[in-house]
């Protein structure tokens, strides 16, 4: 398909990247962007966008969105959720291994390449598996992987079976120059949890999980990572003790990076206390100090990233006694609002808050996207910061309806999404 | 949210799923309800037919006999019709799914659900699916809630002490971790406006941050029993040996187990209670459990007026009748 010539004038431009925050127009001829402020000589657009009044941002990369395909299909499909990404201005998914079958096989990441190609919306890429089958005992082909397109490889939330595997894993993967991404998560302390241990587990007799199940993994994984010098990234961090023992490991200079998802750092664990399973999340929401604790260390870039962790589930998937229901939140829909609540609250600047949804996900997943300077690749997001809308869960995008946020008032609508300079999102449209 | 799941728009019982969520008055009334359905189980004509023509499926998805049995006499002595269904946990995991099982048996027109299961919040869960005019009772779920033996507890307490908790020290004694009894004791007896609540139990035991509950904590059991007016014994689970909780039950029993010389730093007439069954030797001795102090057995008892005050009060009328009681 041609890509056309785009201008896109009026607009507020915030990208962190490259240090813009103003109002300025934007170029693009070819997908990428041809120019900021100024016309290139002799241009004249096929597409005029009028931004006045709006903002013009990178487009969003999700470091981590389950699309439930392959395997899952009555979740969630590639189709379904790409275009709910594009839908709230997110150009770039990050699918992790833990589809079926696993991505633990060039075949399953073409497969995935495929299906996202038959989508004119959200580009996916792939983590691939740590071991195969995400078994914890056996390496899985990473050499392999990488060349199929993996940009990094994980357990998900499977654990290694040994220390030993562990150490052979980062071994491996520091070979290949592949980032681990890990699940600070010890599996014996965790066990049959289900809610963060503390006054809610205790109340409502539920088994809790110790705040510690996630400081012992990290600290383990702190020294392997320093034993191997493999580059590694901490998925979802949920605790205050761990953002800061990451803080501390990067001002020793190791070669780690970490995110946290979005819903850690509006919700807590007296959000469960009715047992209501839309607030069932592994690893768990935490205690208020914990999500203070999160906030400070996206404020000062611990936490690189800010992701949606989304994980899409059909209605029956939560409607069972709280400990029998599958965890985890649909997310994509609100990614975008909820990080710009955080800089509407004052919680973070608008610039920080955008840079962790944007280039602070591109850069650890090494990818050429998250910022807009010319000649980067044309993925942008154009939105109403002023417009509100009320997250009423049947009307989400995503085949997930299952958001603990129903009934919330948002900030910010989506107008376009363009990726690779061609318009795959036109609220007008719609 | 579980506060109005139990409790009606007219402010009467709706279900009876925790105690947390519910309210001195109400406690107090089921307690009084209790007390004259007592007199109905003692007479030699058992019955009253407060609940004829209604429908009552006992709901276990994990073992029991004293409960079910105390639950399906109380519906009887009310004139209910009464349905038993034990499902193994296991099998309805392979099979149809919980609010499967809970619409086919709606649709044979119950009034009223009693549930067991090992998952916390089951009880709330089915409450929250049912039709309007059918109710839920918990007969214990997880380690969450076991509200109708808290209750006949306090029916024990309040025959044996009176009415004013205010002036009891009550110990509970044991697993509290893993204790949905000892949950819901403790919710009513703060309610009940106990004077000193306390928890007696090794560190591996006690769960985190008890003390929101409103107990104080005690590791040393004659710490803990000094000057006690009741002591509850839990019961010790084996698997506790198997999760690294305790070392064995001779040390559990040495440390924690109650004895007629240790019985002695509690209040001179202290009243021994104990949810039953009991590992004799693990512990109590037998002396303390067949002993004067010991109201084990009347707790039983008392278990049939308490279910039979509860499942009358949370009885929806039919769409026909006005609602009784």
């Amino acid at each position: 398909m041609a890509k056309p010539k785009i201008h896109i004038s009026g607009g507020h431009l915030v990208d962190p990247a490259n240090g813009t925050d103003t109002a300025t127009d934007l170029y693009i001829a070819g997908g990428r962007i041809a120019a900021v402020g100024d016309a290139p000589d002799g241009f004249t657009a096929d597409i005029a966008l009028d931004a006045s009044g709006l903002h013009v941002i990178p487009g969003l990369v999700d470091l981590c969105a389950r699309l439930r395909d392959p395997g899952q299909e009555h979740k969630a499909t590639i189709n379904s959720e790409c275009r709910a990404a594009a839908a709230s201005g997110i150009t770039t998914l990050c699918c992790p291994p833990d589809t079926t079958p696993v991505i633990d096989t060039p075949a399953v990441v073409e497969l995935i390449r495929h299906r996202a190609g038959q989508t004119d919306a959200a580009r996916v890429v792939t983590l691939g598996a740590m071991t195969r089958g995400l078994n914890g005992e056996h390496l899985s082909e990473m050499s392999a992987l990488k060349q199929a397109g993996c940009l990094g490889v994980s357990n998900a939330l499977k654990p290694l079976a040994s220390t030993q595997i562990e150490r052979r894993a980062f071994e491996y993967a520091a070979t290949f120059d592949l980032t681990v991404f890990l699940h600070a998560d010890d599996p014996a302390l965790s066990a049959d949890g289900c809610l963060h241990e503390g006054q809610v587990s205790t109340r409502l007799g539920l088994c809790g999980i110790p705040e510690a199940a996630e400081t012992v993994a990290v600290a383990r994984d702190l020294a392997l990572i320093q034993q191997t010098g493999v580059r590694a990234h901490f998925c979802r961090l949920t605790t205050e003790r761990a953002v800061r023992m990451v803080a501390r490991a990067q001002f020793d200079g190791l070669p780690v990076s970490a995110d946290v998802a979005i819903p850690y750092l509006y919700l807590n664990e007296l959000d469960a206390s009715e047992f209501n399973s839309d607030f069932h999340f592994i690893p768990p929401l935490r205690t208020q100090d914990d999500r203070a604790g999160l906030i400070t260390g996206l404020r000062d870039g611990t936490l690189g990233a800010l992701c949606s962790d989304h994980q899409p589930h059909e209605a029956d998937a939560k409607l069972a006694p709280f400990p029998a229901t599958e965890p985890g939140a649909s997310g994509i829909d609100t990614l975008l609002s909820l990080t710009l609540k955080l800089a509407q609250e004052k919680q973070l600047t608008l610039n920080d808050a955008i840079a962790r949804v944007t280039c602070g996900p591109a850069a650890i997943l090494n990818l050429p996207c998250g910022e807009l300077g010319v000649g980067r690749v044309a993925d942008i997001c154009i939105f109403d910061a002023g417009a509100h809308w009320q997250v009423n869960r049947e009307s989400l995008m995503s085949q997930g309806k299952n958001t603990p946020f129903n009934g919330w008032e948002m900030p910010g609508q989506v107008r376009y999404t363009l990726r690779d300079g061609r318009i795959i999102f036109n609220r007008e449209a719609q | 949210m579980s506060a109005n799941l139990q409790i009606g728009e007219d402010g009467r019982l709706r279900h009876f799923l925790s105690i947390e969520g519910l309210n001195r008055q109400l406690l107090t009334e089921i307690l009084d309800i209790a007390e004259s359905f007592a007199g109905v189980t003692e007479q030699s004509v058992k019955k009253v037919p407060l609940l004829r023509g209604r429908t009552i499926v006992n709901l276990f998805f994990e073992a029991s006999t004293r409960t079910r049995t105390t639950f399906e006499l109380a519906a009887k002595r009310l004139s209910a019709d009464v349905l038993n269904i034990n499902i193994n946990a296991s099998s309805a995991v392979k099979g149809e799914t919980l609010l499967d099982t809970l619409r086919n048996l709606e649709a044979m027109h119950v009034d009223m659900f009693v549930v067991r299961h090992s998952d916390s919040g089951t009880a709330h869960f089915i409450a929250r699916h049912v039709q309007p005019h059918v109710s839920v009772i918990n007969a214990g779920d997880g380690r969450h809630a076991h509200p109708t033996q808290a209750m006949l507890d306090m029916f024990t307490i309040r025959r044996e002490k009176g009415a004013d908790f205010g002036r009891l020290t009550v110990a509970i004694v044991g697993d509290i971790a893993h204790s949905r009894v000892a949950r819901s004791q403790i919710h009513a007896l703060n309610l009940l406006n106990v004077g000193e609540l306390r928890v007696v139990a090794p560190r591996t035991l006690i769960p985190a941050h008890v003390e929101s509950l409103g107990v104080r904590v005690f590791h040393d059991l004659r710490k803990g029993l000094r000057d006690a007016d009741v002591i509850i014994m839990l019961r010790l689970q084996r698997e506790r040996m198997e999760g690294a909780m305790l070392p064995s039950e001779q040390e559990y029993y040495r440390l924690y187990g109650l004895t007629g010389e240790r019985l002695a730093v509690a209040k001179p007439d202290v009243t021994v209670m104990h949810p039953g069954p009991i590992n004799r030797g693990v512990e109590m001795d037998s002396q303390v459990a067949d002993g004067p102090h010991s109201v084990i057995l009347e707790q039983v008892t008392y278990g049939i007026a308490t279910r039979m005050a509860v499942m009358s009060m949370a009885m929806q009328p039919t769409p026909n009748q006005e609602r009784h009681g």
